[in-house]
């Protein structure tokens, strides 16, 4: 990562715990894991709180449609190292690589759901121009979407906003494939706690 | 208390933690950071890009932030600031359109 303090500010005992992950996954540690254990009571601990409410915390929507909604947030942003990872991620939680794929490529054209559909488009608008307004949520509302589902999805949005920014600015370490997967795994089985 | 008002909570906490909290930025810096507003060069331009254009963020924009005299942990918390302040924006406004769309939490299909 960019900073030093992010590459080599952790405690003994950070570093034995990343040891540990390196030794058991046979993977390095990902920037992103990495991050939150950079003096945690800043910024780690609270934003994993936020991410695993917004990711695993009850909603309509299910594990492998938050997580589409993160790589789809993503890729919006373009920010390499979520999309790899979000995109795993849902991959292994629908065990549906072609429909993950096909939402990124086209969300119009994909085979989803229409509710679904409409609230990734919402969240792509919202994320790329700053805005959207009540027309845009009537649309979604009149796919089917709930009102909760919707807060539900804003609250994926915001945290992967955060999480992007932060991979771009500190400079995420891209992962190889088997990188990717360890970690899915890991999220699908353990979640952002 | 409803999941969903654990969401927003756990986000305000977060907000909360990293403008308020105890940090090596002051709470000044890092609100400017927060509303990408306000900071002076060479602060400004990363700020900007990590709210508004984040995948242009260098290393020749940390390494100037640096140099102007930040601390590396500075530098950390105005940047985590910047990022938490700008999605920050995108929720509250997918939440108050949304609000605007719906009466009593219910969809206005009166409109």
């Amino acid at each position: 990562m960019r900073l030093e303090i992010l590459n080599h500010g952790y405690s003994r005992g950070t570093k034995m715990l990343f040891g540990m992950i390196k030794l058991f996954s046979r993977q390095p540690v990902p920037d992103a894991a990495k991050l939150v254990f950079y003096r945690p009571d800043f910024y780690g601990t609270h934003a994993k709180e936020f991410t695993h409410e917004a990711m695993r915390g009850e909603s309509d929507w299910s594990v492998g449609d938050r997580e589409l909604m993160a790589a789809y947030v993503s890729k919006v942003n373009e920010s390499a190292f979520c999309i790899g990872a979000h995109t795993a991620t849902a991959t292994q939680a629908y065990d549906d690589a072609p429909r993950v794929a096909a939402v990124l490529s086209d969300v119009d054209a994909a085979p989803v759901d229409e509710p679904l559909r409409a609230t990734l488009r919402m969240l792509g608008k919202l994320t790329r121009e700053g805005k959207v307004g009540a027309e845009d949520m009537r649309e979604v509302l009149a796919a089917g979407v709930t009102p909760q589902q919707i807060k539900d999805a804003l609250a994926v949005c915001a945290a992967f906003n955060t999480t992007d920014r932060l991979g771009d600015a500190f400079g995420f370490e891209l992962l190889t494939p088997e990188g990717y997967a360890a970690g899915a795994k890991y999220l699908l089985k353990r979640g952002y706690r | 208390m409803p999941d969903e008002d654990k969401k927003r909570a756990a986000h305000r906490t977060l907000v909360d933690r990293v403008l308020n909290g105890e940090g090596k930025a002051s709470a000044e810096q890092r609100a400017r950071a927060y509303r990408n507003d306000g900071l002076s060069p060479p602060l400004d331009a990363l700020i900007g890009k990590v709210a508004d254009t984040p995948t242009r963020v260098t290393e020749q924009d940390l390494a100037a932030a640096l140099a102007s005299g930040c601390t590396e942990d500075q530098v950390f918390e105005l940047v985590v600031c910047a990022a938490v302040g700008q999605s920050t924006r995108l929720y509250e406004a997918g939440l108050a359109a949304l609000a605007e769309a719906t009466v009593d939490g219910r969809p206005d299909h009166a409109s």
